[in-house]
């Protein structure tokens, strides 16, 4: 089972170094990994997809804890949450696709943002699933190269 | 008050309460070595290899029960000292290394001795600091002691950049350390704490398994108090060797690959297992859907990460081991409503039980004649020191028989590469227990391969008047892997026979040491007693019995019900 795994840690040299080098040193893989600074400078948020079944999720969340560096370890998968990922597709767009392409872009809510003669590319924004979803669909038309950003996620806020 | 970098690096550890550090300079430290020289309360101890430095240190402090400290220079100097981190690593062994780097300007430029030491020891140290900023220094030196030794022990690095060393900086005062990230959990949950006692309190065939984390929490006697109080059999793990008396009717010596019979067997029938700062290594836990198979399990330890890693817990106790032990006792003696003696009485079948494996496979050899077996050097070194000796041993063999026949009756009495197995640990470490504890006989328990990897530190035992002592149990065998070719690779000795070994009698004697040998069993107690008697390093060469196994055996992925025996 996926697991998205958010961890808030101190923004200093080598601190993704240590967390990359505990999930190779443990055989533990790493779908997706996404980090930048949160408002307060000196820390960082991390958002982490992997795949295992509960006690190598468990081992994960503890051994990411035992890191001197890492402040808070929350597999938000177990409860309600958002994911986003971004991606740029540069899709051939020749005179007899140009139109398709852009209809289905419009289709999934993405934008192009940047045109030659024989390609768009464009930005695409949602849930790992929808991201697939718009790479099948273009794929036929022809997909000459193509960039993902990785899940962010953030657990929802309580309704009540 | 401004001093250099390297004058900080040594009120530090003045501070700290650091009295002997073990190391080798070089380049990239002769700033910080030029200060040590002035300081009245710090002995460096010069090693003449880097490993053998952090190895000293890591048995250094285990004696002392303190963080001990090695001092290394850039490049070699510290990657030399990688398998000594890493053993530390593995035995949850407190320490804090300095290496010295290149100065700053010329981190990342490949310069000469240059190495990503932080990069390189971070999968094997608990935690490990560049210091960039001269300021940070201090603060850092200070955040590494606590580090090192609080939580579960562990090793840290620091690596000190040669003009860091040399910078000018303020001399903070010392503040409590308060960390955002790092907070043990020391107290055991007084829920967790009932749950397990209820649990012991209905359990007919109790073991308690003890492992090293019973011994760095100083746990022994809340232990021995626990077992005492219930009458519950102990059995202890090769690191937990000391943790509880091994020559009290309760104890079971060693479990696991070459633990005993009684032991292994105990655990395979128990109904209740009570692991106590152990990790369920599996040298420990062999097959492990045989492990304990009627036990309910119990698992007392400081390390979040070692709870139902190996094994399914079903009553896990985060929290420091003496704390959670004298909590479970504190927890007994308030609660009158069940009757002590007729609970230490519920146990005495279960008791009787294992006296009757004791007496049906007690651990043995065979005697043959005038050849020296092994196992004798071991029970005579025990009945010679009567038991009192601290004991290092390289791994292997030698390590397993030590552990098998040597009974350890208090802690911090057994240094041994549990995890990481070091070959080459065991003479170096005895120097570092000899450093600290100069009225001991501390004896280092060697084969005739592991001896070689660090025998170069007999020049450092001569010249700190360390009068170590060497048993070499010489088979002309790499013997451990000798025995697994004898036992599952039909005697294809690949590679295990020695040949070119030195003579370990001019050997030491070239060493201004003394070299003794025994090649029949009627000279092994005369060559003791002599070794015993003189105030030198004195390397004793017992021609052993070539083709002796270890036994028990359990194979590897196998039962550890599911014994080879003598």
């Amino acid at each position: 089972m996926k697991h998205t795994i958010s961890v808030l840690l101190e923004n200093k040299p080598g601190v993704l170094s240590r967390v990359t080098g505990l999930f190779s040193g443990r055989g533990f893989n790493i779908e997706s990994l996404c980090v930048a600074a949160t408002l307060e400078p000196s820390i960082s948020c991390l958002t982490l997809v992997t795949e295992g079944d509960n006690s190598i999720v468990e081992q994960i969340t503890k051994q990411l804890h035992k890191l001197i560096d890492v402040i808070k370890v929350v597999d938000i998968s177990e409860t309600d949450f958002v994911e986003r990922e971004m991606v740029i597709i540069r899709v051939k767009a020749e005179s007899n696709t140009r139109a398709e392409v852009l209809r289905v872009i419009d289709i999934f809510r993405g934008k192009v943002v940047d045109v030659s003669p024989k390609s768009y590319a464009v930005e695409i924004t949602g849930p790992a699933s929808k991201i697939q979803a718009v790479l099948d669909i273009l794929k036929p038309i022809g997909i000459q190269e193509v960039v993902r950003t990785g899940t962010i996620a953030m657990a929802r806020a309580r309704k009540n | 008050m401004k001093v250099t970098g390297a004058q900080a690096i040594i009120k530090c550890l003045e501070e700290q309460g650091v009295e002997v550090i073990f190391g080798f300079p070089g380049g990239a430290v002769i700033d910080i070595y030029d200060e040590l020289m002035k300081s009245e309360s710090i002995e460096h101890v010069l090693v003449r290899h880097e490993q053998a430095a952090v190895h000293a240190a890591d048995a250094y402090g285990r004696v002392k029960g303190e963080v001990g400290v090695a001092l290394v220079t850039s490049g070699p100097g510290a990657t030399n000292t990688v398998t000594g981190i890493a053993s530390a690593y593995m035995d949850s062994i407190p320490l804090v290394v300095f290496t010295g780097q290149v100065p700053t300007a010329l981190i990342g430029n490949d310069a000469f001795q240059e190495v990503d030491i932080v990069g390189i020891t971070r999968p094997c140290t608990k935690h490990n600091y560049l210091v960039k900023d001269p300021n940070e220094l201090v603060p850092t030196i200070r955040e590494a002691f606590y580090i090192a030794r609080t939580g579960r022990p562990g090793p840290v690095l620091i690596d000190v950049p040669k003009d860091v060393a040399a910078a000018r900086i303020n001399f903070p005062k010392p503040k409590p350390i308060k960390m955002q990230t790092y907070r043990p959990t020391y107290e055991p949950h007084p829920g967790q704490v009932e749950k397990a006692c209820k649990a012991i309190l209905k359990a007919k065939r109790p073991v308690i398994y003890a492992g090293g984390g019973v011994i760095a929490s100083n746990a022994n006697e809340a232990l021995t108090e626990l077992a005492f109080k219930l009458n519950i059999p102990v059995t202890m793990t090769l690191m937990g060797l000391g943790a509880f008396p091994g020559t009290d009717r309760l104890s079971m010596g060693m479990l696991g690959m070459h633990g005993t019979y009684y032991a292994n067997m105990a655990v395979g029938e128990c109904d209740l297992l009570i692991a106590v700062g152990a990790r369920f290594d599996d040298r420990v836990t062999g097959r492990i859907d045989a492990f304990a198979p009627h036990a309910r399990i119990i698992h007392i330890d400081i390390d979040p990460t070692s709870i139902s890693k190996n094994v399914s817990v079903d009553i896990p106790m985060v929290a420091d081991c003496n704390h959670a032990l004298t909590a479970m006792n504190r927890w007994f003696d308030r609660h009158t409503d069940f009757d002590r003696e007729a609970e230490c009485v519920k146990h005495e079948p279960w008791l009787d039980r294992i006296r009757e494996w004791k007496a049906k496979h007690p651990l043995g050899y065979v005697d043959e004649g005038d050849i020296i077996k092994p196992q004798y050097v071991i029970q005579k070194l025990d009945e010679l020191t009567g038991g009192d000796a601290i004991i290092t041993t390289e791994v292997g063999q030698n390590q397993m028989w030590a552990a098998q026949f040597y009974h350890f009756n208090k802690p911090r009495a057994f240094m041994t590469s549990g995890g990481l197995g070091v070959m080459g640990y065991g003479f170096p470490a005895a120097i570092g227990a000899q450093m600290a504890a100069r009225d001991r006989t501390v004896i280092d328990i060697a084969g005739d391969g592991s001896i070689q990897m660090n025998i170069q530190e007999l020049a450092t035992a001569r010249n700190y008047k360390c009068p170590v002592k060497i048993a070499i149990l010489n088979n002309g065998y790499l013997g451990m892997v000798r025995q697994w070719q004898e036992l599952f690779y039909d005697k294809r000795y690949s590679h295990t026979t020695l040949e070119g070994t030195p003579d370990f009698v001019i050997l030491a004697q070239a060493y201004g040491a003394v070299g003794l040998r025994a090649t029949k069993k009627s000279e092994v107690e005369p060559v003791i007693k002599e070794a015993l008697a003189i105030d030198n390093v004195v390397m004793m060469d017992f021609v052993v019995s070539p083709e002796e196994g270890v036994y028990p055996m359990v194979p590897a992925g196998k039962a550890t019900t599911d014994m080879l025996l003598v």
